[in-house]
């Protein structure tokens, strides 16, 4: 168990973040390649403004009129992001972690808030699988990835959580933790996750498209929020 | 891709050709031509760019766009009609069989796409990555289009615009006479009035939608005398008249370039400033910004700039070259018809608004508006599509109907040909009791006509009724 441990938290761990970090850097660079030769459309009406105020508007808490149709879904989909992104990134552990693999760190978490964190992120991804049994035009388009990939995200905070509080295996639960946590790094590239960063070039080219290409004398476009 | 097109063109021509010819029984239909999946897998790749690839992998399944389409308003939130729901169905299954699909498969997905769609781009709106699913549906309606599987409303109009270059094939010279026509008609109420006819370099080329020239004449008289009284540089061309491109929703690239190319082509030989097109949706997006991506303009803008009758009417009467009399204001309630590809997807939807708010006293806008508009069930080529696939279009018309109703209003203005049948169409069948105008009639109706532009030798009763007239 020790051995696997250290496998993954060693040479695994930087396997995960190459294959996570490389994954997204050549899919954009795929994409960005591509739609230079296939979609001139892009970068015949171009228009940073528009794009970047329609980023900026779905990236604030019930900051687009769908968002505001759906305040709780809203809400949960926003405090959701914010915990997923923020807790394991400013966790103390995983920064004395970085501090000791690559010699940088981030400032931390006192370790309360960073539990709460936690905890949000399970109870949002229950209400959001919940939400996708329950609702019938989402079941209707959800596929078997769907639930894998909520539980996938799961995962790392519950073993997580589970291992901080001691409760169950101590040694156990870091391995599943660590493990799941790299299973879902790599896979993030490769899935809808990589909406990670695809979002901000499908967000600034509708915004664009609807926006900037149908200004008329300065007038309003098309908000896309 | 074009070339490609006009080839399944010919060779359709061709087959239809054998399969009369030598057919010895008499009582056998002709066997459906095979699924050409060579051609269906080229049209997958053609689309299969940065965009394309990125909205196919990136969907969240989130189900936001779902409460957007009226489709699925309109049928009780039943989630086969929701945006993702029906992307899944379609374009999304094409792809991941390589176009590997049978006729039957092709015959389902053109009532999805045709029938439970009217490309109205409003999910895109609400969807968190901006995925613009009208434009996926246009690629399986581009799909089922190659292997001749349309609506049949659709396939005769796609054949009359690819043999005459208007969908309503009317002959050039009978709208040169229509202009004449509608010239000497309304010259009678308005002083020294023609239409004038391909004038080099004429400020505004006016094109109209040849339901105009063919069943509503007077259309193009109102236009006539509008511009006539704003003391306009314009004229009409004798080709590349009609603007409006209903190939462009048959998913027929080829076809569609053939009344953009000639309207665009006329207008560069004229040599006028704009391209002015009537009060239609679709005639506005084809013109202005699917046009140069029919043609592959590598600028993709048009050559020169397209401006919507509204645009002008609104600029008239903003800076008083067209005169309103307050009196004749429509009193009544009045609402107002966003069309899809005059406010969302044309920008145009606050001059909508102020130039009602000029014409009449009682405005009542719809909820939701502006770019955030429903359909009205019309678009998409919905209407043309004929009485095949009327039923549903009342149906899901019914978000719109119940939109009118809430508003109270005795009017609405449609600034699109397309709404304006299918809002006739909701009238007579929810029972609205509303009367559905354009613009222009309104205009006509309440300008102040300048005495230089009166007729000479009537009488003053007769001029003031015969300016109101049609
Ligand atoms: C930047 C703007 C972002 C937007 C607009 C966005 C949007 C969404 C949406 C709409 C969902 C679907 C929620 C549902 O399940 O119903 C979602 C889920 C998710 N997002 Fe994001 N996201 C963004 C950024 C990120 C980032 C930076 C991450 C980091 C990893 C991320 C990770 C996830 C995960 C793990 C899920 C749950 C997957 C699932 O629902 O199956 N997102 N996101
Ligand atoms: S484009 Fe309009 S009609 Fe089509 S799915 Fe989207 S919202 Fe519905
Ligand atoms: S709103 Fe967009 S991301 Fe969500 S289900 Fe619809 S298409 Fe997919």
């Amino acid at each position: 168990m020790y051995a696997l441990y250290e496998f993954l938290t060693g040479p695994g761990a930087w396997i995960a973040f190459a294959v996570f970090i490389g994954g997204l850097v050549v899919r954009a660079a795929f994409l960005y390649g591509l739609s230079r030769e296939r979609d001139k459309l892009i970068y015949q009406h171009f228009n940073p403004s528009w794009g970047l105020r329609s980023i900026f508007h779905w990236l604030i808490p019930l900051g687009s009129v769908s968002l505001r149709q759906q305040p709780l879904f809203g809400l949960v989909f926003f405090v959701f992001h914010v915990c997923l992104l923020a807790t394991p990134l400013f966790l103390l552990a995983h920064n004395t972690l970085w501090d000791q693999a690559f010699e940088v760190s981030l400032p931390s978490l006192p370790e309360a808030l960073a539990d709460y964190g936690t905890l949000v992120v399970m109870a949002c991804v229950v209400f959001l699988f919940a939400r996708r049994l329950v609702r019938p035009e989402v079941r209707a388009i959800s596929g078997p990835w769907d639930y894998i990939l909520l539980l996938l995200v799961l995962a790392p905070f519950l073993t997580g959580y589970l291992a901080y509080h001691q409760w169950g295996d101590y040694a156990l639960m870091m391995v599943l933790h660590v493990l799941t946590g790299e299973l879902m790094l790599v896979v993030i590239p490769f899935s809808k996750l990589g909406h990670l960063i695809l979002f901000f070039f499908t967000r600034g080219f509708i915004g664009q498209e609807m926006g900037a290409r149908r200004e008329i004398d300065g007038r309003l476009g098309a908000r896309t929020w | 891709m074009s070339d490609e097109e006009l080839q399944e063109q010919t060779q359709e021509e061709e087959g239809q050709a054998q399969a009369t010819a030598p057919k010895k029984e008499p009582e056998a239909p002709a066997p459906p031509k095979p699924i050409d999946h060579v051609k269906i897998k080229a049209i997958l790749d053609s689309n299969l760019g940065a965009r394309m690839r990125t909205w196919l992998s990136i969907c969240a399944r989130c189900g936001l766009c779902a409460d957007s389409c009226f489709f699925y308003l309109a049928h009780d939130k039943d989630p086969q009609y929701s945006p993702a729901y029906k992307i899944k169905q379609t374009l999304v299954e094409l792809y991941k069989r390589k176009g590997q699909v049978d006729r039957a498969w092709l015959e389902n997905a053109k009532e999805i796409v045709w029938g439970k769609c009217s490309v109205c781009r409003r999910c895109s709106m609400f969807c968190p990555f901006g995925i613009d699913m009208a434009i996926m549906f246009g690629v399986v309606r581009a799909v089922c289009n190659s292997q001749g599987i349309i609506p049949t409303g659709l396939a005769r109009t796609k054949q009359n615009i690819i043999e005459t270059g208007n969908q309503m094939a009317m002959a050039n010279e009978d709208w040169v006479e229509t202009c004449e026509w509608m010239a000497e008609e309304w010259g009678e109420d308005y002083r020294d009035l023609v239409v004038p006819v391909d004038v080099k370099g004429a400020k505004y080329m006016y094109t109209v939608n040849p339901r105009e020239p063919m069943y509503y004449p007077q259309d193009v008289g109102m236009m006539a005398a509008i511009l006539h009284v704003a003391e306009e540089s314009w004229c009409v061309p004798t080709v590349g008249w009609d603007c409006t491109n209903l190939a462009m929703f048959a998913g027929d690239k080829a076809a569609a370039a053939i009344p953009v190319r000639n309207m665009y082509n006329s207008a560069v030989e004229l040599g006028v400033e704009q391209i002015l097109t009537t009060e239609c949706g679709h005639a506005y997006r084809s013109a202005a910004f699917e046009g140069p991506y029919f043609l592959d303009l590598p600028s993709g803008k048009p050559p020169v700039p397209v401006k919507h009758a509204v645009q002008l009417f609104w600029e008239y009467l903003k800076s008083g070259r067209i005169k309103i009399d307050p009196a004749k204001k429509l009193k009544e309630p009045v609402t107002l018809q966003d069309p899809c590809n005059v406010s969302r997807s044309g920008g145009l939807w606050e001059m909508l608004r102020e130039l009602t708010l000029m014409l009449v006293e009682d405005f009542r806008d719809m909820s939701p508006n502006r770019e955030y508009n429903h359909c009205c069930g019309g678009g998409g080529g919905f209407i043309p599509m004929g009485p095949e696939y009327k039923r549903r279009r009342m149906e899901s018309g019914r978000v719109k109907a119940e939109q009118i109703k809430a508003t109270g209003a005795k009017y609405i203005i449609s600034p699109c040909h397309n709404c304006f049948d299918q809002l006739n169409d909701l009238n007579k069948e929810y029972k609205l009791g509303v009367k559905v105008v354009s613009f222009k009639e309104l205009i006509i109706e309440s300008m102040i006509v300048p005495d230089k532009f009166k007729p000479v030798e009537e009488d003053e009763d007769e001029t003031a009724e015969g300016a109101g007239e049609e």
